[in-house]
């Protein structure tokens, strides 16, 4: 089978079969990519997965279009989003157009109502199961709790937050690498 | 016009989209929401309940939906999905071309470390900022939120079973 081809099908079935967001994505690409395809090996999917998660963007598209890369270069890349992509795309244009024209609907309206409070939910449980993670000290503890109220009560804008906070990062570890020398 | 305030929107969040897709929500949500009103806040809900239970990366599934709904059309769905995935292909395909040692680097473990603490705000925010009136419509509409942070956070229920379940609720209890 054509390269190009075989490498769209991986991506666009993985793409197709997984529920839950990008995160769920990873374990299915690399099962595809490493194990059934041998396409790179383990250790390479592992730097790809790193190199991906400290770009910004949607996490299973940057992984797709490193290994597109890996395999064949951009054009490689290109089918190896577009794999990635293309479900979604279909699916949600599908519900979306579906959707507008029954979300007047009470029983569909009602429904709703009892799902939103629960993906609300759904959006607080990572906040916490992330302060674990970092490890948050009662130094470091304000950040994250400054950046909320930043952007909740007074409007700012994430990107801002996110930018200061990169910068803050990359100064503070300029200056400890610097004391640390001395 | 419309298409390029949605290209240059969802540009924005997928060249700022730091640290996965509920951060990005909190982009998406600012921009689509709070800025430009293309979405109510209910709306904008929906659409996660929505990406939480189709298959494909939120972003995607968002500029999708998004695109679909400020336009009414099908071209409104493609340039905001292409616009989100852009910086992707910008950034790694001049990493691939330029950098190697990109991830040992100290300075970019720094930048990273900053930006993981910060991201912990950033999804609560989006959490907070839903938290109103359109989508708590009365005590109910918190016990089903308690009930199901509980689900999530402790018994590992996965979401798609717990929209599932406040869906049926909610159908019984507003139907």
């Amino acid at each position: 089978m054509n390269i190009y081809f075989a490498a769209f099908l991986s991506f666009f079935k993985i793409g197709t079969f997984t529920i839950g967001g990008g995160y769920a994505m990873i374990p299915l690409i690399e099962k595809e990519v490493v194990e059934v395809k041998r396409w790179l090996t383990k250790e390479d999917f592992l730097d790809i997965i790193a190199l991906s998660q400290s770009l910004p963007g949607i996490l299973a598209i940057n992984v797709a279009i490193f290994v597109g890369y890996r395999l064949k270069g951009t054009r490689g890349s290109l089918v190896t989003a577009l794999g990635t992509a293309l479900p979604s795309f279909l699916i949600i244009l599908l519900i979306a157009i579906f959707f507008e024209s029954y979300k007047n609907n009470a029983l569909v309206e009602a429904v709703f109502k009892g799902i939103r409070p629960a993906v609300v939910a759904l959006i607080a449980v990572p906040v916490f199961n992330l302060a674990k993670a970092a490890k948050l000290t009662y130094k470091t503890f304000f950040i994250p709790c400054v950046a909320a109220l930043f952007i909740w009560l007074l409007g700012i804008s994430p990107i801002w937050v996110i930018l200061v906070a990169g910068v803050g990062g990359f100064l503070y570890g300029k200056l400890k690498r610097k004391e640390h020398k001395e | 016009m419309i298409y390029w305030q949605l290209f240059y929107v969802f540009f924005k969040i997928g060249l700022f989209g730091f640290g996965g897709g509920y951060a990005m929500l909190s982009l998406i949500q600012h921009e689509v929401v709070e800025r430009y009103s293309w979405l109510s806040a209910t709306e904008f809900t929906d659409i996660v309940a929505i990406s939480q239970m189709t298959p494909g990366p939120i972003g995607i599934n968002s500029a999708t939906y998004v695109g679909f709904s400020a336009t009414n059309g099908v071209l409104g769905s493609l340039v905001a999905t292409f616009a989100v995935v852009l910086p992707s292909f910008l950034l790694v395909l001049s990493l691939c071309y330029f950098f190697s040692k990109f991830r040992n680097n100290d300075n970019v473990k720094n930048t990273m470390q900053g930006l993981r603490l910060v991201v912990i705000g950033v999804i609560a925010s989006a959490a907070l900022l839903l938290m109103n009136k359109e989508n708590f419509v009365d005590a109910i509409g918190w016990i089903i939120f308690a009930v199901a942070f509980f689900l999530c956070k402790f018994c590992k229920i996965h979401p798609i079973l717990i929209i599932v379940l406040a869906g049926v609720v909610g159908g019984i209890i507003y139907g």
